[in-house]
């Protein structure tokens, strides 16, 4: 078993075993996707044409917030110092704890979001639409946030830092997700062109967030 | 007094024991009846046999404020009289607790399907058990995430009474959300006025969802009772290697 | 093989920690590095590994594996024990095995080494600090690289301990490895050359 599969397995293994695991980024999801209609009121016309956006935004906001932890408790307990040490590029470390990061926190979230997009009146067939974009969307939330998780390791702050930083990088997945899962239940437009700038940009982000990620770390290094 | 006795885990131990089967016996029996009185009570002029499904959704609703009671008064065992078995009978208490919450949002759902054409319409009584729910969920997350048993069960106690005390509060702020938007025809869940026809059937199940209720909260309490002992074990067993 | 130190500088949030550090170790020799607390006898090793970059100065390794870094063929046992206390001893050790030495190497040896062996199913978190820091040395024996670097490795250990790790320092020697420890006193290496930083 190689050095990239070991990390990959351990980070799933202590996802699963500390904190809740998988369900807490749900939770979150559910719980953000709650308080939406006491906000905006229960008129369930408005939540079906918004539901999509509410979704997306969840799940972004899932994401980001699971990601702190991310580099934080390796280099809590000197676990970091000795990635960084092994025979495997540092680069592939990285990709190898966002892939375990984005099976226990952002599928989890693709799962759920049926489920959620019930309880805010979206049309059934739009349903499985809106999980789909979602699928193909949270890869690329999940590397970029990976860089933004770097860089508030490297200069030692943590929180609200890390949302500063990533959210803005967001902006082109949240525009082109959106988009689809409207295009799903509203048409005229059609669902094709924003999916597959989607798709793109999440296959674009597993090349460059583990780049800059490694990149960030190094640049912590004092 | 009971509670100084039963302090004694392995006296609480041998009492579960030995009563455990009887309780879930007479849980059994009372299903039984009560779900042959469901079969025969009258369907609902306006749902038809949908109706039915309020034998097993009210009983829920008021099992999951129930559960809360009982975590209220464990949380207040711990934090303020400090029975030992407390914290265990909180911790015990909050998934049973949350699992009649999701039956009873789940019911309630699939009753408004036919009748609301959807399966959710944040109507007010609905969503305040929803957010209920979710507290459960808060609850249950302290208690299963602490590394320190004791320290979890502490912070769930907190957690538990903040909830007792604001439980009623969101109820009534969610009511007053709901009739700013209330649209003018939704039928309401209760339904008519309660005729004994129904009524008998509904107090059976809902005497039969408390005893399932205890009957699963002592076991609950008695798996985690030998959980603690194996984790005791363990540092014992990590104490002993370093002599 | 050869570790070569020439005019190592190092400095950390703006103040110098150490400068103008010259020394070469050989196989089967041991640096004990010495010092006052805040000496920089801790960034002296991280800059070893690699962990710190060096103001000024530089670092050879001849005769080791060519095309791979130094830190490649380091150990670094610092401080901190990179211990999960949510996965058990073995699965610790396991992993660190595979991630460090690339491929599935047995642990069983290297938990009998430091007289963990009993515990191998037991979860991390139980254990003391002494058992975490001989589960951090375990690392060592399973994945055998040349260079080896310990920051105080005796701290938390009790005596019976601090002997194992002493055979466990001298045979890594006989082998013709190299060994850098800082420490405040003897750490069991009875013909170690010392090298004192000096507070600047």
């Amino acid at each position: 078993m190689n050095a990239f599969v070991a990390l990959l397995l351990r980070d799933i293994r202590l996802s699963v075993r500390v904190g809740g695991g998988a369900l807490m980024g749900a939770l979150f999801f559910l719980i953000v996707v709650t308080m939406m209609p006491f906000a905006l009121g229960p008129d369930l016309n408005l939540l079906a044409r918004i539901g999509p956006a509410i979704l997306w935004l969840g799940a972004l906001l899932a994401t980001l917030l699971a990601l702190d932890r991310l580099f934080a408790a390796d280099h809590d307990d000197g676990s970091l110092d000795l990635l960084m040490m092994g025979g495997t590029p540092l680069e592939l470390a990285v990709a190898a704890k966002a892939i375990a990061h984005w099976l226990t926190t952002a599928l989890p979230l693709v799962v759920v979001s049926p489920v959620l997009g019930l309880m805010l009146n979206v049309e059934l067939r739009a349903i499985g639409m809106v999980a789909l974009t979602l699928l193909a969307g949270t890869p690329a939330l999940t590397f970029i946030g990976l860089i933004g998780a770097a860089l508030s390791v490297a200069l030692r702050r943590g929180g609200l830092l890390l949302a500063v930083l990533v959210l803005p990088l967001t902006v082109p997945v949240l525009i082109f997700g959106v988009a689809a899962a409207n295009a799903a239940i509203v048409g005229p437009a059609p669902f094709g062109p924003p999916f597959t700038i989607l798709c793109a940009l999440s296959l674009a982000s597993l090349v460059l967030g583990p780049f800059a990620a490694a990149a960030a770390l190094r640049f912590g290094l004092e | 007094m009971a509670a100084i006795y039963l302090a004694n885990p392995s006296r609480f131990l041998t009492l579960v024991n030995r009563v455990l089967p009887w309780l879930a016996a007479i849980t059994i029996a009372l299903f039984a009846i009560g779900l042959v009185r469901t079969l025969h009570a009258p369907d609902d002029y306006q749902q038809g046999a949908t109706v039915k499904i309020m034998f097993i959704h009210v009983p829920a609703a008021w099992l999951s404020m129930m559960g809360w009671g009982v975590m209220s008064v464990a949380a207040l065992g711990t934090l303020v009289w400090r029975h030992p078995l407390a914290d265990v009978a909180g911790k015990a208490a909050a998934p049973v607790g949350a699992a009649f919450t999701f039956i009873c949002l789940v019911t309630g759902s699939l009753w408004g399907r036919p009748t609301w054409g959807t399966y959710w319409v944040w109507d007010a009584r609905l969503t305040s058990v929803l957010v209920m729910f979710l507290l459960y969920l808060g609850v249950l997350a302290l208690y299963w995430t602490a590394e320190d048993p004791g320290r979890g069960s502490r912070a769930a106690a907190v957690l538990t009474l903040v909830g007792a005390v604001n439980i009623p509060i969101i109820k009534f702020s969610v009511d007053w959300w709901n009739t700013l938007h209330q649209p003018a025809s939704i039928l309401r869940m209760g339904g008519n006025a309660i005729d004994p026809s129904i009524l008998w059937p509904l107090l059976i199940m809902a005497a039969a969802f408390t005893l399932l209720f205890f009957t699963l909260h002592l076991g609950a309490m008695r798996n985690e009772i030998l959980r603690r002992r194996v984790r005791s074990m363990r540092i014992m067993q990590a104490q002993e290697a370093r002599a | 093989m050869q570790l070569r130190a020439n005019n190592l500088t190092c400095s950390r949030g703006g103040r110098e920690v150490f400068a103008g550090l010259n020394f070469s170790l050989q196989d089967g020799e041991a640096l004990v590095v010495t010092g006052r607390n805040g000496a920089g006898k801790s960034s002296l090793l991280r800059a070893i590994a690699g962990l710190v970059h060096l103001a000024a100065g530089k670092l050879e390794f001849d005769g080791g594996e060519p095309g791979i870094t130094i830190a490649e063929q380091t150990h670094y046992v610092g401080h901190q024990d990179a211990v999960k206390p949510s996965l058990t001893v073995g699965e610790n050790l396991q992993f660190w095995a595979r991630y460090l030495g690339g491929a599935d190497v047995p642990i069983d040896p290297a938990l009998e080494a430091v007289d963990l062996a009993p515990l191998i199913n037991l979860p991390a978190a139980y254990l003391s600090a002494g058992q975490r820091r001989r589960l951090s040395i375990a690392r060592v024996v399973a994945v055998p690289r040349p260079l080896w670097l310990l920051d105080e490795p005796t701290s938390a250990l009790d005596v019976p301990s601090q002997n194992r790790l002493a055979e466990l320092m001298r045979s890594h020697l006989t082998g013709g490895g190299m060994i850098v420890a800082a420490a405040h006193g003897p750490i069991g290496l009875e013909r170690a050359r010392e090298l004192q930083i000096g507070p600047l």
